[in-house]
């Protein structure tokens, strides 16, 4: 028997890899630094199996064909970069107001304005909250590892056709150029969540139904329920509405269909944090750092322990709060101005100190700055 | 007694009627065009996807004709039913929506759709102005018109748009307008039938907030200018610049066979799972 199969791999083609093994069949895109590798992945995998590859004329152009084919009942993807996802989010709103599965991959890079192509940053992490106008909750996770790259690609188009909802994968340009030896996941391993069609007949489907889950069944285009979608706001037959009653309703279901499910989507990584009194919290390429630098912390005999939000959006406001409950201080190290950092202050109780470590010149956060930063504030 | 049942009621989202199209507006015409074409030529809507934009022009199908219909974002249209037609190229996708969304926001989207030759049925319904947003300068407005954002007339010239997407590459385009009902069907008919890209620049009205700017008060008073502005493709030919320059030149402006896009990304497909399967026996 063959060992499993381990290959060397940089994240970018992580996602390709995890994306394909989740089911994705449609991409469209425009290349971008630092995500260009997506596509050329994309557009050498996809024909193989029987996916459809298009490079489009811009980024607003291929995230309208990503909810085209998924409207057409195929799990679809694009990927970019600040600049790109910048021009995408008009149509990511229309994704969500006709909650339609998709996901976008956002390869972090230096902004604002075409900023940094080549450098890392993590400064889009608030607008994969808040991108599009209007009101609306959303799924973002960031993965910290090309292995980690594959199951979080794979758990985004979980949570999107669970949810039907976009997912927004946030990588910085480290981890999408990082290579790392992983071993991908066999058929069977990982789980796959397919999309749930309507079972009755068109003329009983009521697209937008209130419904206990507030999930509905979605039919492929062309199937024949002859199906009615709008970005307008509309009530539970798909139809443009302006009327109160029906209207807070509809956004009330877009916030609590994801918002009553923290709990399934956040994801977690946690060391040394039993008896911890002081925590790190981070994300993406800064975790490895932040665990290093706990796992050094810990050797010198400082109570030190690290979490990693592997899921940041929706915020993991309870399970931060669990966690942090008996340290008496955090630090937030990310590649932005405090993005993150915000949302940590609000969420834990006043006494608990919030320090922050924020790098937005376009390097890395090393585990020794880290450990600099602990020394200053025990 | 109950009322006799129009025979293409089943085309229409009866349920949603009547249509909400000010009086005299071309979109109603233009609905109704397009409903006789796909029961003339028996397309079955089911087998239909009809994609949209943001404008009084992208309602004609959304919600009104009953096949799958996409209401998507101002100016993208194409772009959405790009999507569809890649992964269902079984599928008549067709596009209806304004010349502002088509040609003035979504013009990229509309250029690069022409010249992949995609088959898409795109139909363009050109009232020279922003309708849905109260009557703003369009890149269709012809020169000197006063419009709400050109208080001292237009000083820009208009797009010819189907003459653009004829240079793009597109397999069928036609002009008409709404005076023509029966020629427009026959192209749409003929337009929804190609298998590459085809478009017509359908010239239509909007008596509120066109027509108070130019003197047409009705929809009526419209096609009877229409009716005395349109020359024929083959007549223009033998106009000079002058001449044409407040006619609308109706007609076929082309109509070939070229490779269409989605079929063609199919076929690479189809011989790359050949080749692995291949490589993966031997
Ligand atoms: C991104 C964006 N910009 C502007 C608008 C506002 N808007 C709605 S319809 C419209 C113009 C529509 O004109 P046209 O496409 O010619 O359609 P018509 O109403 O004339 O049929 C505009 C500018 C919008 N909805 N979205
Ligand atoms: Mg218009």
């Amino acid at each position: 028997m063959p060992d499993k199969k381990r290959v060397l791999m940089q994240g970018n083609h992580a996602c390709v890899a995890g994306a394909i093994y989740a089911g994705m069949r449609f991409y469209a895109g425009y290349p971008i630094t630092p995500s260009t590798e997506v596509a050329e992945g994309c557009a050498r995998r996809l024909p193989e199996i029987g996916g459809r590859f298009i490079q489009m004329e811009d980024e607003i152009g291929s995230i309208a064909a990503v909810i085209g084919a998924s409207v057409a009942g195929l799990k679809s993807m694009t990927a970019t970069s600040g600049p790109g996802y910048s021009l995408m989010v008009e149509n990511i709103g229309y994704a969500y107001m006709t909650e339609t599965p998709c996901v976008i991959i956002n390869v972090q890079r230096g902004g604002p304005s075409t900023g940094l192509p080549t450098k890392v940053s993590q400064s889009d992490t608030m607008q994969a909250r808040w991108g599009t106008h209007g009101d609306y909750t959303a799924i973002a996770v960031a993965p910290s590892s090309v292995a980690e790259t594959v199951t979080e690609t794979i758990r985004a188009f979980n949570l999107s056709e669970r949810f039907r909802t976009p997912v927004t994968l946030l990588l910085d340009e480290v981890i999408g150029h990082m290579r790392e030896i992983i071993t991908l996941p066999e058929p069977g391993e990982c789980e796959v969540v397919e999309r749930v069609k309507p079972t009755c007949p068109p003329e009983q489907f009521i697209p937008f139904e209130m419904t206990e889950s507030l999930v509905n069944p979605m039919p492929a285009y062309g199937e024949g329920y002859r199906n009615v979608i709008t970005g307008l706001t509309h009530d539970t037959m798909g139809f443009t509405t302006n009327k109160p009653v029906e209207i807070a309703p509809k956004l009330d279901k877009l916030r609590n269909k994801i918002m009553r499910h923290v709990d399934e989507i956040t994801r977690l990584r946690t060391e040394f944090i039993d008896d911890a009194e002081i925590l790190f919290i981070s994300y993406g390429s800064v975790a490895r750092a932040a665990f290093q630098a706990a796992k050094i912390a810990r050797e010198a005999g400082a109570k030190v322990g690290a979490i990693q939000l592997q899921s940041i959006w929706p915020f993991p406001d309870k399970e931060l709060m669990e966690l942090c409950a008996r340290c008496r201080k955090v630090i937030v190290g990310e590649l932005n101005m405090g993005q993150v950092a915000i949302e940590v202050e609000r969420v834990l109780p006043r006494d608990t100190e919030v320090h922050t470590l924020l790098r937005y010149d376009g390097e890395i956060l090393t585990p020794m700055q880290l450990l600099e930063k602990l020394d200053e504030v025990l | 007694m109950s009322e006799p049942r129009h025979r293409l009621m089943d085309y229409v989202r009866e349920e949603i009627m009547p249509h909400r199209f000010c009086v005299g507006c071309g979109c109603g015409t233009i609905l109704n065009v397009f409903t006789h074409a796909v029961a003339e030529i028996d397309l079955d809507p089911a087998r239909m996807v009809c994609v949209s934009g943001i404008g009084c022009s992208s309602w004609i199908p959304s919600p009104y004709f009953k096949a799958d219909t996409l209401h998507t974002t101002h100016g993208r249209p194409i772009a959405f039913a790009t999507g569809v037609k890649v992964m269902r190229p079984d599928l008549k996708v067709v596009v209806i929506a304004g010349d502002g969304d088509v040609s003035g926001i979504g013009g990229n989207h509309l250029i690069h759709a022409a010249r992949r030759n995609i088959g898409l049925s795109v139909f363009m319904v050109n009232n020279g102005i922003y309708g849905m947003t109260g009557g703003q300068v369009a890149p269709t407005t012809p020169e000197d018109v006063k419009t709400s954002t050109t208080p001292h007339g237009n000083i820009e010239p208009p797009f010819k748009v189907a003459d653009l997407v004829m240079a793009a590459g597109a397999s069928y385009v036609a002009r008409w307008t709404t005076y023509h009902v029966f020629q427009l069907r026959r192209a749409m008919e003929h337009a929804l039938n190609k298998e590459g890209f085809s478009f017509i620049e359908i010239v239509s009205q909007c008596p509120d907030y066109f027509g108070r700017r130019v003197g047409l008060r009705t929809g009526v008073d419209f096609l009877q200018k229409f009716k005395g502005q349109s020359v024929r493709v083959k007549k223009a030919e033998t106009m000079t610049e002058e001449e044409l320059a407040d006619k609308i030149v109706v007609g076929q402006l082309c109509d070939r066979d070229r490779p269409e896009f989605s079929s063609r990304l199919h076929r690479v497909t189809a011989e790359q799972v050949e080749l692995i399967k291949k490589e993966r026996a031997g």
